[in-house]
């Protein structure tokens, strides 16, 4: 069909090298628009310094759980079980730390490496067994907490070790912050110039140097903004860090690597991808068993932040990585979807939960205004398709 | 009355970017079978969709009558009620449902909302023995081969008492045997006063049962004339604005020595326990040889080559040989390994990923060679060499790499296909059913294509159902009915009777 091409021709040549996400900005926009609206409603108390750094922290139980959850939904499937699998790895890390006085990071360690196991363990019915992701990781849901009310006989476990707490609430000092500022600035430059200079080695279409230097200038202000504003409060939380590494790291894999192209396909269309030679059911297993690990991350991470487990953590949350992610653009039939847009996402969910609270409005109407938002992304998307 | 039941006239429709039609007028008479002929993107289905009411009234700019009235459609719904009635390229049955309930989907006879199925078997008999169909109404849709649920869809048209028959491609996924009893039942169906619109590629169906025939390319009528009047090659130069000197551009290529062996194979039903699908099939392949594989659909060619490719998803067993050494190939990966890549019979369920660029389709199932480190970080640079080497060497029309591929035509998506198993660089190239669906320029290009390969060394096996391209292009010929292997012909001086006599063969002995 020629006639979408001729179209799509024109906003290529006209924004080459910008790499357009339309959807990703509009969610941008829309995250902009509904912090402009919480600023003026609770007269500028919502983007002072003190709350953004809130704001952040609050995002990443959420953030970390949707980078997961968006591999998994860009695969096709689904898990409903990291909220259980949050709580339970956390759980076991506080037991560990707790009760067994071990040290902290090995507490953590451990519980990684559980959460890699249940992940496998979810991923092997899956993948192995054929048995439908809803069904495996609803029962998986089940089985985590149950496990996790068991070996906590219901008590809250706490308090932890101060390296354990460490993790979830340390902050960066001033200084250290901007040293990571300018070596992420210099990261950033070094790599558009080297991809600039392998484009040339290859003869390839460089796009315009202002466009670069424009991208690298835009990249520079942000970096510089935020760790500005989060020094003006305490510094960069560590906790933040975390998640905008694994952000980085999960945005790389999903985008510059085999694994990631492949994972794609397999959302997109399995016969095909099956056809092509992937291992479907290889790629599935690892999905979900890097599920589980960010999942424990998550979980590790909040029991550090409320240094306590509780039997009731994690509840639901699985269902704020999925809206999170859809609200980033991801497809639950599969093929669709990017590890910033969940963050994004997550980021939009979490906005709600503080400018709402904020405003002192009863806890009912986050979950309804939470809600009817996931509602619209989607039907916005929708019929922003058939147009 | 007049003698028309539709004219068309000045009809244009616009798409963001494109006119898809530009004041094209199409008059069709009472009572004759009408052929619509054009390449893919020439405007055809658009014409055919704004007649069967899926572009509303408003839509389009123009004006349509229908027995003499002014057509104003709102739906598909307001078609029907008018006795307008499409048939799809792509099947639109559910198939867990049986043809009885296909037949009168919507339309369910009933008493006070329940559904009275006794009332609806007889109906259905009634419909399908009008035309010799000997379907039990009770079956399930997904008993039955592509043909039958061909007629199904027909039957399922004529219960809604449709005057006007729109039929877009229906044969392009039936069988020589299959297309004649279609064809039969469109000459009764005109005896019976239906008229009725065809589309099709299949020239020499049009030749046979086509009174009239219009010609569009570029969304404008380029001619209407009786079919008397036409030959196949004149309609070919209507559609394509020029002449094709012929339609399979035979190319002289070197062949080799024996390289590929499959030997005794056999194709268990997924479903039914011990149930072959193909019976001890061997045969050699050469190096740098076109092979073709002839027989009628369901006769198990797709299920023995996507077991030598092993992608089958049931039980098989048999040997194959490659370049003397037993080889096993237990799944795709295999497959590729050893140098053999297929092209799926069905483009858009099993060849392509439609949401992907066109880049990353084509490299998809090689991107090994793309790794540059250890955690597997992909070359872009290189893979996009490649990909825009590709898409100069066999000729892909899109506007940009990037560009998603199902905005692309079926004939360059199936280029695309293409350039995915060439990619990987095969030995041997199997192609199953490889120009269903794409128009005569693109067919003549995959053809072009094929012949280069095969001169390159490469060997081909392809599967199709239509014989003059198994016979336009292949070096040698098997035909397999049954899951039998019947016939084994060098291709010289074959007809098209031979292949057809032993791809039928034995039939005759069940009836």
């Amino acid at each position: 069909m020629i006639k979408s091409d001729k179209t799509e021709k024109d906003i290529i040549k006209r924004f080459s090298g910008l790499n357009l996400n339309i959807k990703l900005y509009t969610m941008v926009l829309a995250l902009v628009a509904i912090w402009i609206i919480f600023s003026v409603a609770t007269d500028g108390n919502f983007i002072t310094p003190r709350n953004i750094s809130n704001l952040l922290r609050q995002t990443t139980v959420t953030g970390i759980l949707a980078i997961g959850m968006v591999f998994v939904i860009i695969a096709g499937q689904i898990d409903l079980s990291v909220g259980s699998l949050l709580g339970l790895t956390g759980g076991i890390a506080a037991i560990l730390n707790v009760w067994y006085n071990l040290n902290g990071l090995v507490s953590i360690f451990v519980a990684l490496i559980i959460g890699i196991l249940l992940g496998l363990w979810n991923g092997w019915w899956v993948a192995y067994r054929n048995v439908p992701a809803f069904i495996v990781t609803l029962a998986g849901l089940l089985v985590f907490r149950g496990i996790l009310i068991g070996i906590s006989k219901g008590y809250t476990i706490a308090p932890l070790s101060t390296d354990f707490q460490f993790i979830g609430q340390a902050y960066l000092t001033p200084s250290s912050g901007y040293i990571l500022g300018v070596v992420a600035v210099f990261l950033v430059i070094y790599l558009v110039l080297n991809s600039r200079k392998t484009k040339a080695k290859y003869n390839l279409e460089l796009p315009p140097l202002w466009i670069d230097m424009l991208k690298i200038a835009i990249l520079i202000f942000f970096i510089g903004l935020f760790i500005f504003i989060l020094n003006l409060y305490r510094g960069v939380p560590l906790s933040v860090l975390i998640l905008l590494i694994l952000m980085l790291v999960f945005s790389y894999i999903s985008s510059k690597t085999v694994f990631g192209r492949r994972v794609y396909a397999i959302g997109g269309n399995v016969e095909a991808a099956k056809l092509s030679g992937i291992d479907v059911k290889k790629i599935t297993l690892i999905l979900f068993a890097l599920n589980g690990l960010l999942a424990a991350f998550a979980g590790v991470l909040l029991t550090s932040t409320l240094n306590a487990a509780s039997v009731s953590a994690g509840q639901n949350a699985e269902l704020d990585a999925i809206a999170a992610s859809v609200i980033g653009g991801a497809s639950l039939s599969g093929g669709v979807g990017t590890v910033f847009g969940a963050v994004i996402g997550a980021l939009v969910m979490a906005s709600i939960d503080n400018g709402m609270s904020m405003l002192n409005s009863p806890p009912f109407w986050q979950f309804v205004v939470k809600g009817l938002i996931l509602l619209i992304a989607v039907w916005v998307d929708v019929i922003s398709k058939n147009k | 009355m007049s003698e028309y039941i539709l004219e068309m006239y000045n009809i244009t429709k616009e798409f963001p970017g494109i006119r898809a039609l530009d004041n094209v007028s199409f008059k069709v008479k009472r009572g004759e079978i009408h052929a619509l002929c054009g390449e893919n993107g020439a405007g055809k289905s658009t014409l055919m969709k704004i007649l069967s009411g899926v572009y509303p009234y408003g839509t389009y700019s123009g004006e349509i009558f229908f027995n003499g009235e002014k057509l104003i459609l709102h739906s598909i719904k307001d078609a029907e009620k008018k006795g307008i009635a499409i048939i799809h390229q792509e099947l639109a049955l559910i198939k867990e449902l049986s043809v009885k309930e296909n037949i009168f989907i919507g339309n369910e006879p009933n008493k006070n909302g329940i559904v009275d199925f006794d009332q609806m078997y007889l109906n259905a008999k009634k419909i399908l023995q009008q035309f010799n169909l000997d379907i039990d109404p009770n079956t399930l849709v997904k008993n039955l081969g592509v043909g039958q649920q061909q007629l199904v869809e027909i039957a399922k048209a004529l219960s809604k008492n449709a005057s006007l028959l729109i039929l877009d491609e229906p044969t392009s996924s039936l069988t020589e045997a299959d297309v004649e009893i279609l064809l039969k039942i469109l000459k009764k169906l005109k005896e019976n006063g239906v008229t009725c619109i065809y589309i099709s590629h299949k020239l020499d169906e049009v030749m046979e049962i086509a009174d009239t025939v219009t010609v569009i390319r570029d969304g404008k009528t380029i001619g209407t004339d009786s079919a008397k009047n036409l030959t196949k090659e004149k309609i070919i130069s209507m559609m394509v604005g020029r002449e094709l000197s012929q339609l399979y551009p035979r190319e002289k290529h070197f062949i080799g020595e024996v390289f590929f062996e499959v030997k005794d194979f056999n194709v268990y039903d997924t479903k039914i326990q011990n149930r072959r699908i193909v019976k001890n099939v061997s045969f050699k392949l050469r190096k740098g040889e076109i092979l073709g594989i002839a027989g009628l659909i369901g006769a198990g060619r797709t299920e023995l080559v996507s077991s030598i490719f092993g992608s089958y998803p049931g039980k098989w067993t048999g040997d194959v040989y490659l370049e003397g050494k037993n080889v096993i190939i237990k799944n795709p990966s295999d497959a590729l390994k050893y140098g053999i890549a297929m092209v799926p019979e069905d483009r858009k369920k099993e060849g392509l990923i439609s949401l992907m660029s066109v880049k990353e389709n084509m490299t998809i199932s090689n991107l090994e060679n793309y790794k540059k480190n250890l955690i597997g970080t992909i070359n872009e640079n290189r893979e996009l060499l490649d990909v825009k080497d590709y898409i100069k060497k066999i000729n892909i029309k899109t506007s940009h790499f990037s560009t998603q591929v199902k905005n692309l035509s079926g004939g360059n998506q199936q280029k695309v296909v293409l350039a995915k198993n060439l990619l990987s660089k095969p030995k041997i190239l199997i192609l199953d059913e490889p120009t269903r669906g794409i128009d005569v320029g693109a067919k003549y290009e995959i053809y072009k294509l094929m012949f280069s390969l095969a001169k390159e060394g490469i060997s081909i096996i392809m599967i199709s159902s239509e014989l003059p391209e198994i016979l336009g292009i292949s070096d040698r010929i098997i035909v397999i009915h049954d899951g039998e292997k019947k016939g084994e012909f060098e291709n010289k001086n074959v007809t098209q009777e031979m292949i057809m006599q032993c791809a039928i063969g034995g039939r005759s002995n069940n009836d």
